[in-house]
């Protein structure tokens, strides 16, 4: 049984006007002590998915899912009471703007303390000893101090690694990053990763990894969920994905890596943006800014084929890299250089 | 902090000068010769004009008046009454703990509903009960409070009886003044009865003086919370697997209460402006109707005094105010 | 960049006030304040052919008489009159003249000086700005009814003095509005484009700067109305406004509070029309601010 299993989550947004549809049939299932990666640009529902799935999402939002388990308890189904000893507990989430993302109004200790007696309870003295553990744990030096200290006092960087400590407190089964290095310096953002993974192979707990960057996928995660405008256009394991991308958006996604794009003097970029709500286009979403693009796409929704593994949302899935679109021929003629290289591996 | 303390108070002492100018200008400013006005109609002999003009120091420069003026304001020296000669100061220290008493009665009034009841708005943001407490809240933010204050005392005491009209406490009680307060003095005479009248006697005033800040906290409390109730710390707190219960109480209230303090504390002026109205209505006797009584009987050192006293009041709340607000905000704090 | 603070070009204004009206609109508290306000605004131009009776007139013979739903109230008073048997509604339709015009005149002359007190400060900065601002910090230390009642004291009581009492207590929140805009709007690209082709001081100030920074202060202009009909009725009420037999709202529930115990229709009316324009003009104030504030809009 999978840890968090995941079939056909859509959210739906009320707005002035009208519903937004932000997600729509996500499939996720997540194992024990798995490491799992969602990747799409931004805008993409990457986020809001993950905060379906915690629960965290605004009034606003109507999410709604063919199933949504953890550890085969029904989410949906649950008292908010019982969700609550699942959120924080066994299943625990960061975020993108860790210096946001703490009250600044409390010291980093009680703050962390309020987790630990929610879930675990024991004596005061008992839970600020496992505090500066945890702060020790995800390497802030001189946690005795740390842990008086208020948010405004801190770096970027601490504060992730704050988060991160109160996010483990509990011993979650589950820690979901969303974009945790996404905010911080570049020379912090391994550091962060590292922590995480880390982390999870000490304490064995699940982690799924929010990113935009292949990049990171690369480096970390062992199975791939690639979404675009809210949809999940495939999902494979990350070798298979580095080695065979079958959606279009993936193949683009990692011809952008620097190691991909080879002695090109500029990266090669999408050109355009993920429609939002306003700017959403007839058929495949991905069309506009989809080198094989044909007339059907534009016309007709793709739905995954029934035996496709990595349920890839096209009409005209990669097979070794070639596209049987009819309009591939065209592009490759056009434009030689932009054929993905495929020395790079995972 | 304390830095933070000393940086108020010193921004505080230019507009303090401004206001003895003021005060200073004021009886200069008036039309005509300032003693003859204060003699009103009846006139004035030669001598008694003389005595009041070097009482006044009208005789002497601008520049040796306002230092005068000053000097004697430091010393608690703000001249005498024309109608009753005792020193303005006196007069007015005696009359205050009646304004303090009615005035912490009205905001604590104003803080128990107006605090929940915003809160209750944000919690409930666009159902029936955010409308109507909105409803309410503006409408309380609208009212005439004079016109509110006969209201109440039409339907509460001359049709059902319930309370009081006007005063402080029944005839039936004398009480020795202590600390100026009512209710406390009664404790203090161990005198339950006075007590309880007293409280009976600062129901409605303390609901009329306390309606406008009422409906500016609820406002300024549900727009708080709803800015707060939508930053990443709040996020952060829900997915600690907190009660909503205390997502709201602890995480929420305690930032949006930083900008309601200070939103609680720029109330003071408006309730000295609000005591104005509801002492005359009320006939308590404080520095509202005192001032009000002043003015129309042109008893100038009365109102000039006052004046320079209220503002000083003014003045201190507010620092106070950013004093609670760098206790509250860590970010000052520190 | 929003659309408030973009300089309007001839044919994208027109899109702007689409935009404001689509945004105010949506709102019905506004729409019904925005109604009454009109209404109100007729009732008061019309006084003379809309008011029953003249408001001055004293019938000898209707002294205290209910409003018309009582057994002893006639259609002749509908609202009931006063101790000296004068038409109570008359006096309020009239009354509506004197307040609104009033508060129309606090708010243009302190929006004015307002206004260009902010622009000097906010543009020349340097001590210009350190004198307006702490003269304007004492004005605000003061509570604005004190202040306002002070000046009366000087000025003698009446209208112009209240006006001008209530103009001067309301001029710190403009000042600092205009100040705090300028000093936001100085440094951006049109306006120093616009110095840039040699423009003169007065014409940044009041043809590129003020445009721009208009929202808060039409905003600010709609709350100090409210405050200044209460404040005009408060000085009337307490003797120091506008004097009777005027029929001012406030001075006509000072004459009204002694037959308080007796016929309460003559402190219930006009007190009631007070607190009913003063919340029309609050509603219609929210909603303004609505529309023209892009940081409120959310909430
Ligand atoms: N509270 C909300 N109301 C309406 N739309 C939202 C809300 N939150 C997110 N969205 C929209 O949902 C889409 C997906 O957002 P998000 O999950 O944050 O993307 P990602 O995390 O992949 O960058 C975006 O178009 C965003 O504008
Ligand atoms: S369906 Fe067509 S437009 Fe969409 S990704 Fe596949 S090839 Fe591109
Ligand atoms: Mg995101």
């Amino acid at each position: 049984m999978a840890l968090l299993d995941i079939e056909g989550l859509s959210v739906r947004f009320k707005t002035s006007s009208g519903l937004f549809a932000a997600v729509e049939g996500v499939d996720i299932n997540v194992d024990r002590g798995e490491v799992w990666s969602i990747v799409g640009e931004s805008g993409s529902g990457k986020s809001v998915s993950m905060l379906a799935t915690m629960g965290l999402l605004p009034w606003t939002a109507q999410v709604t899912a063919d199933k949504m388990a953890f550890d085969g308890q029904d989410l949906q189904q649950l008292s908010s009471r019982q969700r609550r000893r699942i959120v924080g507990g066994e299943m625990s989430m960061i975020f993108q703007e860790p210096m946001s993302s703490l009250n600044p109004c409390f010291t980093v200790g009680t703050q962390i303390d309020e987790m630990i007696k929610q879930h675990l309870g024991g004596s005061r003295k008992e839970r600020h000893e496992r505090a500066l553990d945890l702060l020790a744990q995800v390497g802030i030096p001189d946690p005795a101090r740390r842990i008086k200290a208020y948010p405004h006092q801190m770096s970027g960087g601490m504060s992730q690694r704050v988060m991160i400590a109160m996010a483990i407190s509990c011993n979650p089964r589950l820690l979901i990053a969303d974009e945790p290095t996404t905010a911080l310096d570049v020379t912090i953002q391994a550091q962060i990763l590292e922590l995480l993974l880390r982390l999870q192979e000490d304490t064995g707990m699940a982690l799924i990894l929010i990113t935009h960057d292949m990049g990171v996928v690369a480096e970390t995660a062992k199975h791939v969920v690639v979404q675009y405008a809210g949809r999940q256009v495939e999902k494979q394991d990350v070798k298979s994905l580095f080695a065979n991308p079958r959606h279009p958006y993936t193949e683009a996604l990692l011809s952008a890596l620097p190691e991909r794009a080879g002695d090109q003097d500029r990266l090669p970029t999408i050109p355009g943006v993920v429609p939002g709500q306003h700017d959403r286009p007839s058929g495949c979403l991905f069309n506009p800014r989809c080198r094989y693009a044909t007339e059907h796409c534009r016309e007709v929704e793709p739905v995954p084929a029934p035996d496709d593994p990595a349920r890839t949302l096209c009409h005209y899935p990669l097979e070794d890299g070639v596209s049987p679109s009819p309009a591939a021929a065209g592009v490759a003629r056009d434009n030689p250089q932009s054929s993905p290289h495929r020395e790079v591996r995972p | 902090m304390f830095k933070f303390f000393l940086i108020k108070l010193a921004q505080l002492v230019p507009t303090f000068i401004g206001v003895t100018i003021v005060a200073f200008a004021f009886i200069r400013l008036l039309p005509g010769d300032p003693i003859l006005l204060m003699a009103g109609e009846r006139g004035i002999s030669a001598e008694r004009y003389a005595q009041l003009e070097s009482q006044m120091g009208f005789d002497r420069s601008l520049v040796v008046q306002y230092l005068d003026f000053l000097k004697g304001l430091l010393h608690g020296d703000l001249g005498n009454s024309l109608v009753t000669h005792a020193p303005v100061m006196d007069e007015f220290m005696s009359r205050f703990p009646a304004t303090l008493e009615l005035s912490l009665f009205a905001l604590a009034f104003a803080v128990i509903i107006g605090l929940p009841a915003g809160v209750l708005a944000a919690v409930k943001r666009g159902k029936t009960l955010d409308h109507t407490i909105m409803g309410v809240s503006l409408t309380g933010y609208s009212m005439p409070i004079f016109w509110w204050g006969l209201l109440l005392i039409m339907l509460f005491s001359s049709t059902l009886g319930w309370t009081p009209v006007s005063g402080r406490i029944s005839y039936m009680y004398f009480i020795e003044p202590v600390t100026g307060f009512m209710t406390i003095d009664s404790l203090i005479a161990g005198d339950w009865g006075a007590f309880l009248s007293a409280l009976h006697y600062l129901i409605l005033p303390s609901i009329v003086l306390g309606t406008i800040p009422l409906a500016v906290i609820a406002r300024q409390t549900r727009s708080s919370m709803l800015e707060v109730l939508g930053e990443d710390y709040v996020r952060t707190a829900r997915a600690k697997g907190l009660s909503n219960f205390r997502v709201i109480m602890v995480h929420t209230l305690r930032n949006a209460l930083i900008s309601v303090v200070t939103v609680i504390g720029l109330q003071v002026g408006l309730l000295l402006a609000g005591a104005i109205l509801t002492e005359t209505i009320f006939s308590w006797p404080g520095i509202g109707k005192w001032m009000i009584d002043a003015i129309s009987r042109r008893d100038y050192p009365s109102v000039q005094g006052g004046l320079v006293l209220i503002a000083f009041i003014v003045m201190i709340v507010n620092l106070l105010v950013d004093l609670a607000y760098g206790v509250i905000n860590p970010r000052i704090r520190h | 960049m929003s659309t408030i603070s973009t300089p309007a070009a001839p044919g994208s204004f027109r899109y702007q006030l689409a935009s404001f009206w689509s945004d105010f609109s949506a709102s019905r508290g506004a729409l019904v304040g925005l109604i009454f306000i009109v209404f109100i605004l007729l009732v008061a131009l019309f006084a003379p052919w809309v008011a029953p009776h003249d408001p001055a007139m004293q019938d000898r013979a209707a002294l205290l008489v209910p409003p018309v739903w009582h057994a002893e109230g006639s259609w002749n008073y509908i609202l009931g009159t006063d101790a000296v048997g004068r038409d109570i509604l008359s006096r309020l339709i009239f009354g509506a003249r004197y307040s609104l015009s009033i508060s129309a005149m606090v708010v243009v002359i302190s929006m004015g000086v307002g206004i260009f007190l902010g622009l000097l400060a906010g543009y020349f900065r340097g001590w210009i700005e350190t004198v307006i601002t702490r003269v304007m910090d004492v004005v605000l230390a003061f509570p604005s009814l004190l202040l306002a009642l002070g000046l009366v004291a000087i000025l003698s009581p009446g209208l112009t003095s209240a006006m001008i009492a209530i103009a001067l207590v309301q001029l710190p929140y403009f000042v600092r509005l205009t100040r705090a805009a300028v000093i936001g709007e100085k440094n951006r690209e049109y306006v120093i484009a616009s110095r840039l082709s040699g423009a003169g001081h007065l014409r940044l100030m009041f043809n590129t700067l003020l445009p721009n920074c208009m929202a808060p202060l039409i905003v600010q202009a709609t709350l100090s109305f409210s405050t200044a009909i209460l404040d005009i009725a408060a000085l009337g009420f307490l003797g120091m406004g506008v004097q009777p037999p005027t029929p001012e709202w406030g001075a006509m529930l000072a004459n009204a509070r002694e037959f308080m115990g007796s016929a309460y229709w003559a402190v219930t009316f006009p007190g009631l029309i007070i607190l009913l324009t003063v919340l029309m003009i609050n509603l219609m104030g929210d909603g303004l601010r609505d529309a023209l504030d892009p940081k409120m809009k959310r909430s």
